[in-house]
Order: structure tokens, then C-alpha cells, then sequence
């Protein structure tokens, strides 16, 4: 099978990367050899299978409801230079869809 | 005196339990080596120089008040995908570059309470995504055997750290293969517990359903004191098992009677360097002298490994990678709005290949595509799951290959993915039914390249997996066997 | 001319009364007071390697809630991932329930003037809160405060047929969190928001046509603005000929209008895929029942009991239940010994309106619920008659001070010495032959302009029912003689 241009465009929005159109033929090629490659599951029957929801034999894992100091303030801005009256800042949304 | 850096962690412990040396010395030794010898083989990403001495100095201290455990004052490197406390942490990312994490995991947070050293942080693939750590976003690590050659991947530095002897152990992780195919490369052991064994919590999450911490080292009795180190339930964790961590080395005996052993027919594929058949099927031989019993088990939904893992895998990480959008860490590419500061942030933050993962886990999961292809892997993940279980009925272990080949050229596989995506297929099925596996070493190749055994055990068969390993290993000296450096 | 009906179904976003966070253990906190980013810790800030851990009380809670909409508590639950990108969403994703929710087919009864119907509750589940974005200028400022808290997300079935079944859920619903004490009902600070899905269709017809969703609303007002605007503005566009667009729109307080939200007419692709950090969560039948023992009397049963125990009317009960704070209030004052009907008039009377003008909930008032009584034993005792009661509430009301000292301190006790009361009527009849004579020749109802007069004399102190009775012994005597 192979992806469209536009196909690759969509996804590459859905995961907000910029690419190069370089960039997107080669992925739409690598793309489509490797979801081909995949088609071969179909071929397995797995009509009555459930998937796995997790290898473990665990459920109902709780916390209780006790509140503990995290992080400061400081901490947790230290890893940018972009903030404002201990707040991060992002530039302006405008009006493309997200 | 031998070699200060030659040692395992259990002869190391010798030496600092009878003060021939101190931890100080020993970790002096090792920062001396990586200076020396680190500049052509780059395992490291960051050497933590002054807090390793002063890590060493307390360690020291400790032992001076009467304390006594195996990795106390003991000199390790960690995968630069585990947090550490104001450490820089990139996971092999230019989108992490400088990140200083404001925790540490709990793996290392063991490690360090039991006086561990910590040397620095190693080199890998990009988010772990590799297997050849030629994703790395900064250098590329050499195979101390043959610098010409790739160490292995995702933790192909810390593969290399050992083999090198640049640190007496190291932690890796495991999602596809990552630590078993490096040590495989590298001719050092490489354990990848059984999920939910070791805490996640601190681990830079790739696959959350396969990941797992696990260590590399120079012998299956370092294995053994590493996991007795860190394993165990983590409150922060949730899929974490409450399961007692048994003393792993008392599972250490040098044979294997009683044990039987499955050689599954479908790990033997076409295509696999003969010299790698020899070698692993030689030491099966060997197992079976050293008391074992030798089946063929199959496992017939092998072939669906690897598409069931590059659906699985890419479709978590598309989620898990979607927190680094420079907004709260990370080096931010400031483009006019927000979402395009978003783009081009992700789109020159991650890699080739990271990107290229996140847009197949992307398409995997987006709308009309979900069934046919995330939905169906897990299904067929399954069946991978009870083959393994029906295995183990009639078997205690399976033994078989870890890679189709030996370590290949620098550059050799970068350019075709498929290709690369090939070298994990003897060690994916593994972490998708969330067993245990071991690779040790068996053997080298025409070119000196080493050769890995492996054993794969049930969930939380470590112990059996330890043993065979070890008394396999006793009967050799592959183990013996360091790089000319 | 073809006659239109709203299709109506609500969407409530409720965080839940924790003391930690959802998935964290940072302190839940007002978050429209906190200094920002203060209440923090790597998980909730989508620190690379980190793990959710899942708040057992968040989930008791949330079963109590799905027990008081009668709903099925589901066994099995799974959460899930939904993702987007957004920069108060640190995890890119949010963990929420799709497949699985927990608690599902459920309903609610409410109110509308004499009728009651019952509307649907198609499912309630868990999930975080974002943070929070704050526009300046030309950029914005993250606070990730409130990132994390838990949340309830309850959808209801889209039954509703007009703006007052509207208004009447949405305020039974909030009535409903606050009695289970998970939520406090507070909408300005944003602990419960309303989205509302509307479309219309022609009566009698059973399709569902398309729908609009309004957001952002933030008061049961608002919501109620926003409705009637909307059905009425889907209305004109059909009538004119025209197709109602599927949008998401925002509400305008100023104009009174809704109007579209730019840029989100795209449907997202959440991607939704189990969430494989977290391992399925059981719901044994024996915790639901345990649950179940622990409700606290909820609206519909404490009105029951107003009625029952109390003697209430229907009408009466329902208003003071409708806020659990004024419920409360009420029976503090029969506790302070007031009887049912009479502090029920008050409160719902008097007192609601001085709470209205001064724009105060009843937690924010004065009057203790024994001032309440006090005052009201003063009419009993006839000390002071109802209209000075009345004056007197207002100056309690003001200045928080008791009836007895106001009454004292302003000399209002009422007059009720009758030979003070005498001289009066007496002075009156003689002050008014005119008046006498045409009481006299049948007009009778002139005799409550006799006790006016008396009242004005005396502001209003005189004992109102002596001067009637007076007034009458006279006139009649007048008549006789």
C-alpha cells in the first residue's frame, strides 16, 4: 500500500513535526514499505483473542488520598527560559486549529 | 594489584571489604580509563567527575562505620534515558539537550542508598529507538571489539562501558532488545527482568507496556547482585509487581541438572551468520553436558513479532514523546506562533528515526486505522504470549540466538529501517509477553566479534535464567575475554 | 407553520473534593487563588519518566456520584489515553476513560413547575484536569496548579426538551455533588462547568439533526442565556432556509449571543488507546454496596422527609432543599426550637429576598439560623408584629446583631397596652364622624383604614390584631347605640 503526500501531511499535523517536503517523500516511502510489511498480521486469525490489556496479572493498583509536597516552583522552571511571573510562557495561539 | 579496572563488581567488593582499596582509588582508576580511552570509543554522553568522587568519598565513609554490601563504593554508568537528580538526562535527543531532571529514578535511587557510584550517563539510540545507538543525536559509540563496528543498540553505551571496562556495570534498558543485543555485541552479560520486576518510575518512557531497566555486566554473578539491587515493588510505579525479590545469586549453581532446556525451531532463521549458529548451537551442546535436557519446542507466531512490535511500540511512544514540545523543558525553536513553535521545536528536536516511529504508533492509532492495526497487533500479541506459555509447560528455558549476526559496520543499516528493524527479531517476542532473558557469551566469530547466548525464562523466572547462565558461563571462559584496548 | 423542538443534552465537567490530585499526590488547592505553580510535582508536569498512580478516593467518590444518578457502576474499567496538543495539557495526552467508563445508564428526576421527568444519564467517568492559559497580550502564561485534579465528566442523555428542564438539571445536578460533599457548586471558580449540545427538530419528529456545543459557560445563568439564544438562533436559520452547521461556540455575556469559536470546526482525532501505565481497575460488587451504605440524603429523599416529618408543601420542600446550605440552615433552626412552617415561610420568604438584593448565598449571610428563631419567637410572643419583624430581619441582616437588642435599642416592641391602645381608637372615631357613618351604613371594609390610621399614629408598633379587634367592639357598640 502506499500513503499519499497527504496522508503524511495529516499525520505529521496530528503529530505537530514540521518536515521538509525531502523529509515527507521519504517517509511516505519508508512508511508504506514498512505498513506492508504489516499486512501480513491480517492473515492471522484472531477472531476469538482478546487483546492484551497488560502482560501483568494486576488490577485496581490505588493510591491513598494523602497530599505530599512536590517540586518548587524554582525546580520546575529551571529547565526553560521561557517564563513570566513564575508561569511558563508560550507564544501567541492565533487562529490555526490544533 | 590487578587492574583497577578490570574488575567485576563481586572482585571489586573483595577488594574494598579487605581495604586494598578504597572506593576513591577505585573510581579515580575508572575516570582516569575514560579519559584515555572514551574519546575513541564515546560511550559517555556526561561524566559526572566531581559527584562521583564525592559519592566515593561517602562510600568510603560507609565502610569505615562497619557497612558492608556487594555495590557499595562500586563505580557504575547509567543509560542517559534514566533521570537523574540534576544531572543532565538527554536520551540520546537534542530535544532533552540540557535537561537537568528534578528527580531521580528509582532504580538509581536504589543504587545510590546501597552507595553505588554513579560515573556518568551513557550513550544510546534516540529515545531508545535503535539498534545500533547510530540514532544517537550526538555520537556515534564504537564496539570496543572492533571500533569500525556498531556496539549494538539502544544501550549500545552502556554495552560499551563495560566491555571497555570504562565502569564495573551499568544499568540499561530493555524494550525490543536493548540490552540483550548489546551485550551480545559487546561480549558482555545482559539481563532484561521480566516487566514489572524493576520500577519504571524515572525511566524515560519509549513503550510503557514493554520497557524494562536491567543491567549490563562483565559476569552473571554481577547480574545477579545488580537485580538483587534493583528489584521490587515501587508505590510510584503501578504496573510494578509486589512480588519479593529472592537473593538471586543464591540461585547460582554450576550445573543444570534437572533443568529442561527448549530450543525453538523458528529462532534459527534463514539468514543468520553461520558462525552465529555454530557458536549457539555449540553451547546448547554445552548445556546439555552440564546436565540439561534438550527439546524442540516451537514458537509459532515468531514471525509476527516484529510487526506486532513496530505497531505496539511507535503507537505508545507517538504518546509518550508527545510531552516534549518545548513548552516546559527542552531547547525551544521559537517560530512566530504557538503550534508552529511546536512544529518546528519537534521537527528539529527529534531525529530520523524517532520521527519516523511516532508517525507509524500516529497513523496506527488514527482514526479508521486503529482496529486494523493496533488493535489487531494487540491481539496477535496474545498469541505470542501463550506460545511462551505453552512453551514453558513442557520447558524451564528456552535457549537460542540473540542476534542474526555479529556486530555490523558503522553506516552499514542506517539507511534502510526494514533492515534494522531485522536485528531485533530474536528478542522482541520476548519483552511482548513480558518474560525474562539473558544474553551471555558464547563465542566469537572468524573476526573476533563476539557472540551471545540466550536464555529466555518465564515471567519472574529469573532464577532459573540466572543459573543456567551461570553454570554455562563457569563452563567456559568466554567471559575471560576482554577487547584489546 | 411548522412548530420546533430543542433537543438538549448537557455535559458537566465536576472536580472532585480530593486532597491530592488524581494521579499525583500534589495538594489539591483553589486554583484561582494559589500562587501559581506551586502545587506541583514531576508527574503532574509531564516530566519525562514518569507514572500515574490512580486516587482511590477520586473513585469512591465518582461511584458515589454514579449511585446517586441511579447508574450502573461498571465492573471492569480501563483508562485510556486521549491526545492533543495543547500547552495546559503537559502530557500531550490526557488519561481519561473511553471504552470502559465507570459508571453508565443512569438518570435523573427534575423539576419543572408541577411536572417531574426523568432525564437520562448516559455515562459518568474519571479523568484529569488541565492546567490553566492565561492570554496577556501577545502570549500566554501556563499554570499547571490545577493540572491533574480529578474530574468527573458526566454526559447526560440529550432528553431535555426546553430551556427550564435545562436549568432545572443543571441545578439539580450541582444540588446532587454538593449533598454527596464532592463538589462545592462553586461555578465562578470554575470546580463545575456546563457544555451544552443543542439542536432542534420539527415536534413529533424523532430524529436527531445536527448539533451545535456551547462552552465556556460559567454559571447556571449563563447557561440559561445561552440556550435560549441558541435554539432560537438554530430556529431562524431554518426558517430562513437554511442548514445548522455542526460548530463549537462560545457564550458572549456581554450581548447575550453565542457565536462560533474560530478554527475548531475539525473533529479531533483523540487516537484513544488503553492506557497501558495503568492496569485495569476492578469495581467488586461488595465495594459498590459499601459505597452505597455511606451515601449521605441526597435532595430527593431530604425533600421527602421535609414533607413527612416537617409538614411542608411540595413546593415549599423543594426550594429548601434545592441548596443543601439552606437546607442545612433550616433544620439549625428547628433544632433552635422554630416551627417547621413558620421558619419555612421566613427563610423562603423574607430572607431569600434580602439575600437576593445583597447578592448573597446563604453562607455568606448574618443571621445565624438562632437569630432566625429568636426573631420570629418575638412575633409569636407578640412583642413586635409581623411588618416590624420584617424591618427588624433587615437590620439583623446588615449588621449581624440580635433581634432583641435591635428591638430594644429602637423602642419597636410593639404596643399592646390596651388602655394606651384605647385612647387612640377612641381618638380616632371621634377625629372621623364621616368615616363612622359609612363604616356604619355597611361599608365594612373601611375597618382596616380605622387600624391604618392607628398605625401610622404609632409607626406601625401598634398591635395590629387588638386594634382591629377594638375598632370593631366600638363601632359595633356605636351601631347598637
Amino acid at each position: 500500500m502506499t500513503l499519499s503526500i497527504e496522508e503524511v501531511e495529516h499525520i505529521a499535523e496530528l503529530a505537530k513535526l514540521a518536515l521538509t517536503d525531502e523529509e515527507k517523500a521519504r517517509y511516505r516511502e519508508q512508511l508504506s514499505a514498512i505498513l506492508d510489511y504489516f499486512n501480513r498480521l491480517q492473515a492471522i486469525d484472531t477472531d476469538d483473542i482478546p487483546p492484551t490489556a497488560t502482560v501483568l496479572p494486576l488490577h485496581t493498583v490505588l493510591r491513598d488520598d494523602v497530599p505530599h509536597p512536590g517540586i518548587s516552583r524554582e525546580e520546575l522552571l529551571a529547565n526553560t527560559e521561557h517564563k513570566e511571573n513564575g508561569m511558563f510562557r508560550v507564544e501567541a495561539i492565533l487562529d490555526e486549529s490544533p | 594489584m590487578s587492574d583497577l579496572t578490570d574488575l567485576t563488581i563481586e572482585e571489586a567488593h573483595a577488594l574494598l571489604q579487605r581495604g586494598e582499596v578504597s572506593s576513591v582509588e577505585l573510581t579515580q582508576a575508572h575516570l582516569e580509563r575514560i579519559e584515555a580511552v572514551d574519546g575513541l570509543i564515546r560511550s559517555y554522553l556526561t561524566v559526572t567527575a566531581g559527584q562521583a568522587l564525592d559519592q566515593a568519598r561517602a562510600a568510603d565513609a560507609r565502610r569505615a562505620e562497619g557497612e558492608d554490601t556487594p555495590l557499595l563504593g562500586v563505580p557504575l554508568s547509567y543509560k542517559d534515558v534514566l533521570c537523574t537528580r540534576g544531572v543532565q538526562t538527554t536520551c540520546g535527543s537534542r530535544i532533552l539537550e540540557g535537561y537537568r531532571p528534578p528527580y531521580t529514578a528509582t532504580a538509581i535511587e536504589k543504587l545510590e542508598a546501597l552507595g553505588a557510584v554513579m560515573l556518568g550517563k551513557t550513550n544510546m539510540d534516540e529515545f531508545a529507538m535503535g539498534s545500533s545507538t547510530e540514532n544517537s543525536a550526538y555520537v556515534v559509540t564504537r564496539n570496543p571489539w572492533d571500533t569500525e563496528r556498531v556496539p549494538g543498540g539502544s544501550s549500545g553505551g552502556s554495552a560499551a562501558s563495560v566491555a571497555a571496562r570504562l565502569a564495573v556495570a551499568s544499568l540499561g534498558t530493555d524494550t525490543g532488545g536493548s540490552i540483550r543485543q548489546p551485550a551480545s555485541l559487546c561480549g558482555v552479560v545482559g539481563l532484561k527482568p521480566s516487566y514489572g520486576r524493576v520500577s519504571r518510575y524515572g525511566l524515560v518512557a519509549f513503550a510503557s507496556s514493554l520497557d524494562q531497566i536491567g543491567p549490563l555486566t562483565r559476569s552473571v554473578t554481577d547480574a545477579a547482585l545488580m537485580l538483587n539491587a534493583i528489584a521490587g515493588h515501587d508505590p510510584r510505579d503501578s504496573t510494578s509487581m509486589n512480588v519479593e525479590v529472592p537473593d538471586y545469586t543464591a540461585a547460582l549453581r554450576a550445573d543444570m541438572q534437572g533443568l529442561r532446556v527448549g530450543v525453538p525451531r523458528e529462532y534459527f532463521i534463514e539468514g543468520m551468520q553461520p558462525a552465529v549458529e555454530a557458536a549457539v548451537r555449540a553451547a546448547i551442546d554445552q548445556l546439555a553436558e552440564l546436565g540439561a535436557e534438550i527439546r524442540e519446542v516451537s514458537l509459532p507466531h515468531t514471525d509476527a513479532a516484529l510487526p506486532v512490535y513496530y505497531l505496539v511500540a511507535p503507537a505508545e511512544a507517538s504518546a509518550n514523546l508527545a510531552r516534549f514540545d518545548g513548552v516546559r523543558y527542552g531547547p525551544r525553536v521559537v517560530a512566530g506562533s504557538m503550534w508552529e513553535t511546536y512544529r518546528q521545536t519537534r521537527g528539529q528536536g527529534f531525529g530520523p528515526e524517532v520521527k519516523r516511529r511516532i508517525m507509524l504508533g500516529t497513523y496506527a492509532l488514527s482514526a479508521g486505522y486503529y482496529d486494523a492495526y493496533y488493535l489487531k497487533a494487540q491481539k496477535v500479541r496474545t498469541l505470542i504470549k501463550q506460545d511462551f506459555e505453552q512453551a514453558f509447560e513442557q520447558v524451564d528455558l528456552i535457549a537460542c540466538p540473540v542476534s542474526p549476526t555479529t556486530a555490523f559496520r558503522i553506516g552499514e543499516r542506517i539507511d534502510d529501517p526494514l533492515q534494522m528493524y531485522l536485528s531485533d527479531v530474536l528478542t522482541l517476542a520476548v519483552n511482548l509477553a513480558g518474560i525474562c532473558g539473558i544474553s551471555i557469551p558464547c563465542g566469537f566469530d572468524e573476526n573476533d566479534l563476539p557472540i551471545g547466548l540466550q536464555l529466555i525464562g518465564p515471567a519472574f523466572g529469573e532464577e532459573q535464567v540466572l543459573r543456567a547462565a551461570y553454570a554455562y558461563e563457569q563452563s567456559t571462559d568466554w567471559h575471560t575475554r576482554v577487547p584489546a584496548l | 407553520m411548522i412548530e420546533y423542538e430543542p433537543v438538549i443534552g448537557l455535559e458537566v465537567h465536576a472536580e472532585l473534593l480530593t486532597r491530592s490530585k488524581m494521579f499525583c499526590s500534589c495538594a489539591v488547592v483553589d486554583s484561582t487563588e494559589a500562587e501559581p505553580n506551586r502545587y506541583v510535582c514531576p508527574v503532574c508536569t509531564a516530566q519525562p519518566g514518569v507514572l500515574p498512580v490512580i486516587n482511590r478516593q477520586a473513585v469512591e467518590y465518582a461511584m458515589m456520584v454514579g449511585l446517586a444518578l441511579n447508574c450502573t457502576i461498571n465492573e471492569f474499567n480501563q483508562f485510556a489515553r486521549k491526545s492533543y496538543f495543547y500547552p495546559d495539557l503537559p502530557k500531550g495526552y490526557q488519561i481519561s476513560q473511553y471504552e470502559h467508563p465507570l459508571a453508565s445508564n443512569g438518570w435523573l428526576e427534575i423539576e419543572v413547575g408541577d411536572s417531574t421527568r426523568r432525564i437520562g444519564i448516559r455515562r459518568a467517568h474519571l479523568e484529569e484536569d488541565t492546567g490553566k492559559l492565561f492570554h496577556v497580550g501577545d502570549h500566554s502564561l501556563v499554570d499547571l496548579n490545577r493540572a491533574g485534579v480529578p474530574l468527573l465528566e458526566i454526559v447526560s442523555e440529550p432528553d431535555m426538551r426546553s430551556v427550564e428542564e435545562v436549568e432545572a438539571y443543571a441545578r439539580k445536578l450541582r444540588a446532587i455533588l454538593v449533598y454527596l460533599g464532592v463538589n462545592h457548586g462553586d461555578m465562578s471558580k470554575g470546580v463545575l462547568r456546563f457544555e451544552a449540545n443543542i439542536s432542534i427538530r420539527p415536534r413529533g419528529s424523532e430524529e436527531l439533526n445536527t448539533r451545535t456545543e456551547i462552552k465556556n459557560l460559567n454559571s447556571i445563568r449563563s447557561l440559561v442565556r445561552a440556550t435560549r439564544y441558541e435554539i432560537q438562533r438554530q430556529i431562524e436559520v431554518v426558517e430562513s432556509g437554511g442548514q445548522v452547521v455542526q460548530q463549537t461556540m462560545g457564550f458572549d455575556e456581554d450581548t447575550g449571543r453565542t457565536q462560533a469559536q474560530r478554527g475548531k470546526e475539525q473533529a479531533h482525532d483523540y487516537r484513544y488507546f488503553p492506557e497501558p501505565d495503568l492496569p485495569p481497575l476492578h469495581i467488586s460488587r461488595e465495594w459498590v454496596a459499601e459505597i452505597g451504605e455511606r451515601l449521605p440524603e441526597l435532595p430527593d429523599a431530604r425533600r421527602e422527609r421535609f414533607i413527612q416529618e416537617f409538614g411542608l408543601s411540595l413546593q415549599d420542600a423543594v426550594v429548601l432543599v434545592a441548596d443543601k446550605a439552606v437546607a442545612d440552615y433550616y433544620e439549625a433552626a428547628l433544632a433552635a426550637g422554630g416551627d417547621p412552617k413558620i421558619v419555612a415561610n421566613w427563610v423562603t420568604g423574607e430572607l431569600f429576598r434580602l439575600m437576593n438584593t445583597a447578592g448573597l448565598e446563604i453562607g455568606g449571610i448574618r443571621v445565624a439560623p438562632e437569630a432566625l428563631v429568636e426573631l420570629i419567637a418575638l412575633v409569636e410572643a407578640g412583642k413586635i408584629n409581623n411588618n416590624t419583624a420584617k424591618e427588624v430581619l433587615e437590620i439583623m441582616f446588615e449588621t449581624g446583631r440580635g433581634a432583641e437588642e435591635i428591638v430594644e435599642e429602637r423602642g419597636l416592641a410593639q404596643i399592646s397596652d390596651s388602655s394606651a391602645l384605647e385612647v387612640l381608637v377612641e381618638r380616632v372615631i371621634a377625629e372621623n364622624p364621616q368615616q363612622v357613618q359609612k363604616y356604619l351604613g355597611g361599608k365594612e371594609g373601611l375597618l382596616g383604614w380605622f387600624v391604618g390610621q392607628v398605625m401610622r399614629e404609632t409607626k406601625g408598633q401598634a398591635n395590629a390584631q387588638m386594634v382591629n379587634e377594638m375598632f370593631r367592639k366600638r363601632l359595633e357598640a356605636l351601631r347598637e347605640g
